[in-house]
């Protein structure tokens, strides 16, 4: 609970983002995306919404996106459905927003496989870069929030920013791709391990290592 | 129809019923937290877990498992007992132990529940989640902490109110129950949630730490606040009524009361009438009865047979009954209910009823709404039209546009609509078995002819296939007492207007507090009634009576119900019962009135209106009267305030507060606990 993030002052967003609507580009997805569905089954427009309008906040804004409340209520308006069906969905998933965040939003995961992996060297570096739970840097570039399970156990740790997975970190090169960021490059996606592609084993099969070359019929080894 | 063996006993259950109603008929108790009967599945609390084979060796939720055709269910074995326990565990730690100090204490589902199926004793150490605390509006009461999540009150904001305010927000351990950024619940039901709650996170805010349940004598009585005629408990301890619940009536309420309902009861010790009054020199002096009686005698002895009584909304027929017979005895009959100064013809008492009946109304598939609020004018009849839609019938509407909770095709706002309906409207009453058209006061002034006209050209009562007859013609009325006071006669041909043109010397203003008192100026006016409201205000002598209920009555509803109320409590102070006062006064004015008690008051109404006698459906035969068939006029709906119809609302202060704060958008706002 203590996590529950404090909405902004209402009237405040509302001044801001009252007048929100999709721009021409998101007008032309959001048709794209309504079709998808059966007429009469708009609700299920409302993840894909959400996340158009985030993003479309983001640009305005020059940051990852968030949902003010003004912009959640024009979803739901746009989907005819009633503002808190739209806000629990809203509420419910972590990758929505409800408060603003920077330009890069840091999210650790920080469940089992990569704790023991390392994600506390992973969050050690992020303070290490001035980087605090559950808040934006001074200049606005970085915000950081941990999360759970991702679904790179193969590659732990990792963090997500933005759109982007940066596996196999350890504290040095977390703390490389936070200062190339912070630098304007765009640094490496993947596993940051150096020899390894995607999340094949590190150091060559350990398992079905007959199989490498070609295809190999196990069944008659079978104890 | 699947037969399945609970804990041995074999049951036949109708197809589509789910294992917990399987138990249920075979007698057994399923303990149960998120399901209930009229709201939809949603399998989350987990507490009603039974043992089910054929199936996965586990414990099973009974609530959304379909009973099938040979299964085998156990309650009582040692893996339900366990399940129960470790359910119930896990419910309560997060539950804080504040029993003590919480309004739901005694009537507590979780209590009860943890009491028979739960441990003696909590393994629990930790700290408890502790949740903020939410606002809901004037009528509900919250401590999210002892929310449990069951999801009933937002099941029931969504499919029974249609106010779709209530949800639930962020997720797992985090997830709260809230109103959207804890705005008032804006729906006339919304008490409803509060005895949908079974633990105490919502509680009824008017009595917040007034009463406790155990205290309290249940009286059986019937609603006033509107003519739908509620079944209702007035729950009463020492000479108050703490509390109004529904009672259970699938055929008027259901299971429901509006918030009008409930929580008007602070109105029935408010600005009462407690002695009589007799103006003197312009000013209302508190007198002994002997007094104010002597003082109508001395006006009824040169006013003759020039004697009239206007009854008013909420009166029980054995009042009028007893007005009508004085009346009547001095020689007079001008009587009349309808105070507003509507005048519909009601020389056959069908076409002014709720013919399909209220339970009826949810197997209609096309249904047009004339001049009518529903919303407010009878709020349980428009949770079953929201039933019928869903059932898949159509609405469409004549009158000002507003939100219905459900979707409407709004035809304009002109009773001449009814002579050009549009093709839409004809093509959905061509196809329809069970038509039905609702006729609310707004289009009854003007418009009761062009409406019974269209009754006849759609057809609305017929035969149908199965052989059983369909009336699809409704009245709505507004008052409580309308439907038993035009079936004792309380009805003149020009309605109020014809009493006006009579000038009566002398008139009985019985509770009436709506009617346009200018009118009366030359008039004696006595007012017999239990709010210091108009009536009062403009009276010459005062006679104070009894609420509903502090009086047993007969009520007629609008589908002509006839339904009996129990007296809950004594009047205050020196006020009477209604018929007694009549009584009394009858022999001071020299007309002795036959009756001596109340059973004989109901006996002798019985012999004169014999429907009144016996409980249930008057059953008014259908012989539509010919009128003119043409009406045009824009509709304006009666209702200006739902909150304050009349006279116990508008003293209640909880109902102005629901009226400033829900209609009028003032902001109540709460300091910060």
């Amino acid at each position: 609970m203590a996590d529950a993030p404090k909405l902004p002052d209402e009237a405040e967003t509302r001044a801001r983002w009252g007048n929100f609507a999709w721009s021409e580009a998101n007008a032309e997805k959001a048709r794209e995306i309504m079709g998808r569905y059966p007429a009469g089954r708009q609700m299920s427009c409302t993840i894909p919404f959400l996340d158009l309008a985030q993003r479309q906040v983001g640009a305005e804004t020059n940051t990852q996106g968030w949902l003010p409340v003004p912009v959640i209520e024009f979803v739901a308006r746009e989907l005819d459905l009633p503002y808190i069906r739209v806000f629990e969905v809203a509420t419910f998933y972590t990758m929505f927003n409800l408060v603003p965040v920077g330009r890069y939003h840091v999210q650790v995961c920080g469940t089992t496989p990569c704790m023991l992996r390392g994600s506390d060297d992973v969050l050690a570096a992020c303070k290490s870069r001035g980087l605090k739970k559950g808040h934006t840097t001074e200049d606005g570039l970085f915000t950081l929030s941990e999360v759970e399970c991702l679904g790179n156990c193969a590659s732990a740790p990792m963090v997500q920013i933005n759109d982007d997975n940066y596996e196999d970190l350890t504290f040095d090169r977390t703390v490389a791709i936070l200062d190339r960021l912070a630098g304007g490059d765009q640094p490496k996606t993947g596993t940051q391990e150096p020899g390894r592609h995607t999340v094949e084993p590190v150091g060559g099969p350990t398992t079905l290592t007959a199989m490498v070359n070609e295809n190999h019929d196990y069944r008659g080894e079978w104890a | 129809m699947p037969k399945v063996k609970v804990d041995g006993i074999e049951v036949e259950v109708p197809q589509g019923a789910t294992v917990l109603q399987a138990c249920e008929a075979a007698g057994k108790e399923i303990p149960r937290f998120c399901y209930h009967e009229r709201l939809s599945i949603a399998g989350n609390c987990r507490m009603c877990l039974v043992e089910v084979k054929p199936g996965p060796p586990k414990p099973q939720a009974s609530c959304a498992l379909p009973a099938a055709e040979g299964q085998e269910v156990r309650t009582d074995s040692a893996m339900v007992k366990a399940a129960r326990e470790g359910v119930m565990e896990f419910l309560l730690i997060n539950h804080p132990l504040d029993c003590p100090i919480c309004d739901q204490g005694g009537e507590c589902d979780l209590q009860d529940q943890s009491l028979a199926y739960g441990r003696s004793h909590s393994r629990y150490t930790e700290n408890k989640r502790a949740v903020t605390e939410k606002y809901m509006g004037p009528i509900i009461k919250t401590v999210m902490t002892r929310c449990i999540q069951c999801t009933r009150c937002v099941r029931f904001g969504e499919e029974v109110a249609g106010v779709e305010d209530i949800g639930a927000i962020y997720r797992g351990e985090d997830m709260q129950i809230t109103t959207y950024l804890e705005k008032a619940f804006k729906s006339e039901l919304s008490g409803n949630a509060v005895d949908l709650c079974p633990v105490g996170a919502l509680t009824h805010k008017p009595v917040a730490f007034e009463y406790r349940p155990w205290e309290l004598r249940k009286n059986l009585s019937i609603d006033v606040m509107d003519a739908v005629g509620t079944n209702i408990r007035a729950d009463s301890r020492g000479r108050q009524v703490m509390r109004v619940l529904p009672r259970i009536n699938e055929d008027v309420n259901e299971e429901w009361a509006h918030d009008k309902t409930r929580y008007h009861v602070d109105g029935l010790v408010r600005r009462r009438l407690d002695r009589p009054f007799v103006r003197k020199d312009g000013k209302l002096v508190p007198v002994s009865w002997d007094e104010a009686f002597d003082a109508i005698a001395a006006v009824a002895k040169g006013a003759g047979s020039s004697v009239a009584a206007i009854a008013g909304d909420l009166l029980d027929c054995e009042t009028m009954f007893a007005a009508k017979s004085l009346v009547k005895a001095m020689g007079s009959d001008l009587i009349e209910s309808r105070q507003t100064g509507m005048s519909y013809d009601v020389s056959s008492l069908g076409a002014v009823a709720f013919n399909p009946t209220i339970a009826g109304v949810e197997d209609a598939d096309a249904i047009l709404l004339i001049g009518t609020n529903l919303r407010w004018e009878a709020p349980l009849i428009n949770t079953r039209v929201r039933k019928a839609i869903k059932k898949g019938a159509k609405v469409f509407a004549i009158g000002p546009e507003m939100d219905l909770t459900y979707k409407v095709e709004w035809l304009g706002n002109d009773l001449g609509v009814l002579g050009t309906l549009p093709e839409s409207l004809a093509q959905a009453f061509d196809g329809a078995k069970r038509p039905l058209a609702i006729v609310g006061p707004g289009a009854l002034a003007k418009g009761h002819g062009a409406a019974l006209a269209f009754a006849k050209s759609a057809n609305l009562v017929r035969t149908l296939e199965d052989g059983t007859a369909w009336n699809g013609f409704g009245v709505i009325h507004t008052a409580a007492a309308r439907m038993g006071a035009l079936m004792l006669g309380f009805a003149q041909k020009g309605g109020i207007g014809d009493i006006f043109r009579a000038a009566p010397k002398l008139t009985f203003f019985l509770g009436a507090d709506e009617a346009d008192f200018a009118m009366f100026a030359n008039s004696f006016k006595v007012f017999i009634g239990h709010h210091g409201d108009k009536g009062a205000h403009h009276a010459d002598v005062i006679l104070p009576s009894a609420t509903y209920a502090e009086k047993p009555g007969t009520y007629v509803n609008l589908e002509g119900r006839v339904q009996r109320a129990d007296r809950a409590v004594f009047p205050l102070g020196d006020a009477r019962e209604d018929w007694t006062i009549l009584r009394a006064l009858s022999e001071k004015l020299g007309h002795t009135l036959t009756f001596d008690s109340f059973e004989e008051l109901r006996a002798a109404m019985a012999a004169e209106v014999p429907a009144l006698g016996t409980e249930g459906l008057a059953g008014y035969s259908w012989d539509a009267p010919a009128l003119a068939p043409d009406a045009e006029g824009p509709i304006a709906y009666p209702i200006q305030d739902f909150y304050l119809t009349n006279a116990i609302c508008r003293a209640s202060p909880t109902m102005q507060r629901c009226s400033a704060e829900l209609l009028h958008g003032e902001d109540y706002a709460e300091a910060a606990e």
